[in-house]
């Protein structure tokens, strides 16, 4: 490829963002690796949570705890991955990625490309550790040994590396549990560029470039949209993003122009400071990046260019994401409209208050909600509304079946509370707390595994 | 900018929310860029905690990004424990960032 010079253009990676969570829609990233001409197509399908009750669900099968629409991505991305050279890095392994990766070399073989090579990145789970090392943890400022509910998940956030490594091993697929979300955009362009682990400038550069695609459609209008203050076109049809990134990590993020939604510098503006809690301090595992100094500017339709992000050194440990089982949650909602619809849903609430405590003996930590009153966790007036209000009631509880009886009291409701209860819903959920703490990056062995079908 | 006391920041700024463990992010880009200044007058960190107690547990932290711009607000204890502990229905907080634009802007 030439410049309108006629000197040949600076090659550039062209990175695309398939997902931004676990439940993603799946057509946008097969829009892309058809599209684009992707160089990788990555996808995050990791949160907090999912990794803890992906680890629940492993304790009862060991084949089990890793995403559960990873096989169906894959399957739609792959032929056009194999037709283009698309490479897939991925953090949907959650709390099994050797299964993630044995499962998805299934599925390559069954689609009749039996050559992709599938590399799993282990050794973020630290379980066994942090029992050994027995940390701080942050959010109860005890030690772990002192918390009574079941440890089910400890999995540390680690970076780059694995996968820079697995790439140079020739991997097609590289799939991987707690990494964290701009590392798998980063490593991609460490590989491409050969940036070395200590030029905290380029690493710092290639986070932005992370952070900005690892919500996928949070970049192109989703998330951005508001009918009235910032209209966006065909949200049905949301394209998600692609960036070209230069060498010295500059990058230039895009969308296919048959897509929906919108790439401005607004939309990229929200989206670099989305659950940043300190622009001048992003922490990962692999750098401290900077985006005090980022700007955007327009350079074609959907199409802006960022710069100024910079890196200061990575932090020393590594942060761990522990999850406990914490009891059940058991939630029940009815709806009243019409007349006197709010002082029909709060007697309603002081009759389920009061059956939960006295006949059941729960007395747990509960939540009311009167949901359509505006009251907006207790922020706003709560102004008595006769149109239609949902009664929510939330309790913890120690068992399942206490948590059974929540919903069984509201489901009550139709024929002994209120005139005109309607529309009754139950939900049980185990609850699993999720917390935090850091630990030595001694005390972590990450190492990347070949894995056949 | 314009002064009125019938003026909320739903007049001059856009605003995106997320969750950090138990923490609320709102982060606030005024629609024309020489607002920023009024704004970061306007939104003091007091101001923002009075506007969403009494949920706020902690001080409130705030960054001004003056390159975007963009104002980063940082309110602890607003989730009541987190995406993953909360008994409320939005764990995350995601409709808790449209309340900012009810904040008064005299």
């Amino acid at each position: 490829m030439t410049s309108h010079l006629g000197v040949p253009c600076e090659k550039t990676v062209r990175i695309g963002a398939g997902s931004g969570f676990a439940t993603d829609r799946i057509d946008p990233a097969v829009a892309l690796v058809e599209g684009a001409g992707l160089d990788y197509l990555v996808f995050e399908c990791l949160a907090e949570r999912t990794i803890a009750s992906g680890s629940a669900r492993r304790l009862n099968n060991p084949e089990e705890g890793f995403d559960r629409l990873l096989t169906r991505r894959i399957r739609a991305v792959l032929p056009g991955a194999r037709a283009n050279g698309t490479r897939i890095v991925t953090n949907a392994g959650a709390a099994n990625p050797r299964a993630a990766a044995q499962a998805v070399a299934r599925v390559v073989t069954d689609l009749g490309y039996p050559d992709t090579r599938v590399f799993a990145v282990l050794g973020d789970d630290v379980l066994d550790k942090v029992r050994e090392l027995d940390p701080h943890i942050w959010e109860t400022n005890r030690k772990l040994s002192d918390h009574k509910e079941e440890l089910v998940s400890a999995n540390a956030y680690i970076g780059a590396e694995s996968i820079v490594e697995a790439l140079a091993r020739g991997a097609d697929i590289v799939i991987g549990g707690r990494i964290a979300d701009p590392s798998l955009f980063l490593a991609p362009l460490i590989h491409e560029y050969g940036w070395a682990m200590s030029d905290l400038q380029h690493l710092g550069r290639g986070t932005m470039v992370g952070h900005l695609l690892e919500c996928a459609g949070q970049l192109t209008g989703g998330y951005y949209a508001d009918p009235i203050t910032k209209k966006v076109d065909d949200l049905a049809h949301l394209g998600f993003p692609f960036a070209d990134v230069e060498r010295d990590g500059t990058a230039q993020f895009s969308k296919l122009p048959a897509t929906g939604g919108l790439l401005t510098v607004r939309t990229c503006a929200e989206q670099l400071l989305y659950e940043v809690d300190n622009p001048h301090a992003y922490l990962t595992p692999d750098v401290v990046a900077d985006f005090g100094a980022v700007t955007f500017t327009p350079t074609g339709d959907n199409t802006v260019r960022a710069r100024g992000a910079s890196g200061h050194a990575r932090p020393e440990t590594l942060k761990a994401t522990l999850g406990f089982r914490d009891g059940w949650i058991g939630e029940g909602e009815i709806s009243y409209a019409g007349p006197r619809a709010h002082e029909r849903a709060n007697l309603a609430a002081e009759i389920v208050a009061t059956r939960l405590n006295e006949v059941h003996g729960l007395n747990g930590e509960c939540v009311i909600e009167m949901i359509g009153a505006g009251d907006f966790r207790s922020m706003a007036p709560n102004q008595l509304c006769d149109r239609d209000i949902r009664l929510r009631v939330a309790m913890v509880t120690p068992t399942r079946e206490a948590a059974e009886t929540v919903g069984w009291e509201i489901e009550s409701l139709y024929t002994n509370g209120p005139a005109g209860g309607g529309g009754a819903r139950t939900t049980v959920t185990e609850r699993l707390t999720i917390r935090s703490c850091v630990i030595p990056r001694s005390a972590i062995n990450t190492r990347v595994e070949e894995i056949y079908a | 900018m314009t002064h009125s006391n019938s003026h909320t920041l739903d007049d001059y700024a856009d605003v995106r929310s997320g969750d950090k463990g138990d923490t609320l992010i709102v982060a606030v880009f005024p629609r024309i860029n020489s607002d920023i200044n009024i704004l970061t007058k306007v939104m003091t960190p007091e101001r923002v905690a009075e506007h969403y107690s009494p949920l706020v547990r902690g001080p409130v932290e705030r960054r001004v990004v003056s390159s975007i711009p963009g104002i980063v607000f940082r309110l602890p204890g607003v989730l009541s424990g987190g995406a993953t502990g909360s008994l409320h229905l939005d764990g995350h907080g995601k409709t808790l960032g449209y309340h900012m634009l009810s904040l008064p802007i005299e």
